[in-house]
């Protein structure tokens, strides 16, 4: 199974939420033991994208391997077994609020093993010290600032030893230092525990420095990949919207409405 | 016109809903089990619901209790038989007084508490978080504190029938001097096993209802701040309903 060089497959995926489509037969490779990047516009469901990996929803059709196995068809107990080999940062945290930093970060081993407190101490603390908040053990979600908490949820993530690490918008709502720290770990531990890590975000600057590979997202499929340099020159008029940050182009600005001086007067459905 | 048609879909609706508790429940059931095995997570949750109730359920007992010796004692002395007030005031806690409004205490207090937990873990994604963690939320969340509330809900109703009889003895004897020998004996003498133990059904059967509406509809919430606080409301609405309810019918299997 090791032989493949790609942790995630998928092949010709579809699905669409409430009548709209979000992906249109997309297929994308996702490379064992690299930083890859999912990038794209807001909206272009890049978060639906790391739902359907993990299978939080199904697709209407397609087929999505993890590890080489085909997720869709998987029982609970075997899923939940592959599961255990991911970890999953979201967006907030999500750390449980009615425990404190220790008792989160040791919340999978206790649910899973039946390790001996003093083990279970010692994993939390590498753990917390690998995200520099062995000092914050004692607080409770509700006292830390955003990007503590999502080094904590870090932490969790990673003490079951995953081999895939997924980041939903990592950055979001961070400042400068908080997201410098967040980069570097996630490229440190990318490569000092030999992981996958997949990377959801709209940040171009901050992705660029820390990516093997990009997958651009727009309208519900992959418009371009590759090396973060090579994103930046690619020749697409969406690309290089999307990596300048330009405010109109392909992508349009404007939300589809009736005709603006129409609509501003007061005359319904007249042109 | 329209109006058969929204009929139709409001009884559909409501068939759907049903039937998505009934599931539920089952789930519920089944995870019973495990979570047993794991107690030291149910016992806390008999904590949450039942001992921080303890207070509004004393306090309400009291009151409750104090009415039933002054309206008894009212209507019983115009039959000149007063020293049946114990019996009145046992048997109208224990039978119903005491099971329906802990149910309906209970919906307001640990109810609500529960469903907003719930509903917002779901919108907070700690849920979502257990189930990447591969922890099964309902197995480790929302099976521990069905649990704890139908624990909890008997022992609650017990101790509400326990302070309204101490409450109508203290109007009754203390203060409108009605005999305290004929008071306990006649209440001894005539509350049979049975009446109590429909007490205990329908306390249990409020128990499970009550605190499957609340996980259900804290479950279920819409991932928003106004969904969590629909859920609230609908719990306490719900609940309320449902226990009347089924009090009528549990009453009318009894009889």
């Amino acid at each position: 199974m090791n032989q493949n060089p790609n942790i995630v497959e998928i092949r010709a995926l579809n699905y669409s939420v409430g009548g709209r489509a979000v992906f249109e037969d997309l297929s994308m490779n996702i490379p064992r033991g690299r930083v890859t990047a999912v990038m794209g516009p807001s909206g272009t469901g890049k978060t639906t994208l790391l739902r359907l990996i993990t299978r939080q929803v199904w697709p209407d059709s397609g087929s999505v391997q993890v590890e080489g196995i085909e997720i869709q068809s998987l029982p609970r107990t075997e899923l939940y077994a592959l599961r255990r080999r991911m970890g999953m940062l979201f967006q907030n945290g999500a750390l449980l609020t009615d425990l404190d930093v220790f008792e989160n970060v040791a919340f999978p081993l206790r649910e899973h093993t039946k390790l001996p407190e003093r083990l279970i101490r010692q994993l939390v603390l590498t753990k917390l010290q690998a995200v520099g908040l062995r000092g914050a053990i004692d607080l409770m979600p509700a006292q830390l600032s955003g990007g503590m908490s999502r080094r904590v949820a870090l932490a969790r993530a990673i003490v079951m030893d995953p081999e895939i690490l997924i980041y939903d918008e990592p950055f979001v709502g961070l400042d400068p230092i908080s997201m410098g720290v967040i980069l570097r770990l996630i490229r440190r531990l990318n490569d000092t525990l030999g992981l996958t890590s997949i990377v959801v975000s709209h940040d171009v600057q901050e992705i660029s420095t820390v990516a093997d590979l990009v997958f651009l997202l727009s309208g519900g499929q992959v418009v371009a990949q590759g090396t973060p340099q090579q994103l930046h020159s690619y020749p697409s008029e969406v690309v290089r919207q999307f990596m300048g940050g330009l405010a109109d182009g392909p992508v349009p600005f404007h939300y589809p409405a009736p005709e603006y001086f129409g609509e501003l007067l007061g005359r319904d459905g007249e042109t | 016109m329209r109006a058969p048609k929204d009929l139709w879909s409001t009884l559909l609706a409501s068939l759907i809903s049903l039937g998505d508790t009934a599931r539920f429940l089952l789930r519920l059931i089944l995870g019973t089990p495990r979570a047993l095995l794991r107690f030291g997570l149910v016992a806390d949750q008999i904590y949450n619901a039942g001992a921080l109730s303890l207070v509004i359920i004393m306090l309400s007992g009291l009151f409750v209790g104090m009415v039933l010796g002054l309206q008894g004692f009212q209507l019983l002395q115009r039959f000149g038989s007063e020293e049946a007030l114990g019996t009145a005031a046992a048997i109208g806690l224990v039978k119903e007084l005491g099971p329906v409004v802990t149910a309906l205490l209970f919906a307001g207090r640990a109810g609500t508490a529960l469903a907003s937990e719930i509903g917002l873990m779901r919108a907070t994604d700690q849920l979502s978080a257990m189930e990447m963690m591969a922890v099964d939320p309902i197995q480790r969340i929302v099976v521990p504190r069905f649990l704890g509330g139908v624990i909890a809900m008997p022992l609650l109703a017990a101790i509400f029938s326990t302070i309204g009889i101490y409450g109508a003895q203290l109007i009754g004897v203390q203060i409108m001097h009605v005999d305290a020998g004929s008071f306990w004996s006649q209440m001894r003498a005539s509350v049979a096993f049975r009446d109590i133990s429909e007490g205990i059904v329908k306390s249990l059967i409020f128990g499970v209802a009550c605190s499957l509406i609340a996980v259900f509809e804290g479950y279920n919430a819409k991932p928003t701040a106004e969904g969590v606080g629909r859920a609230t409301t609908r719990t306490v609405v719900t609940s309320a309903v449902m226990t009347l309810f089924l009090d009528y019918l549990i009453t009318a299997m009894f009889l």
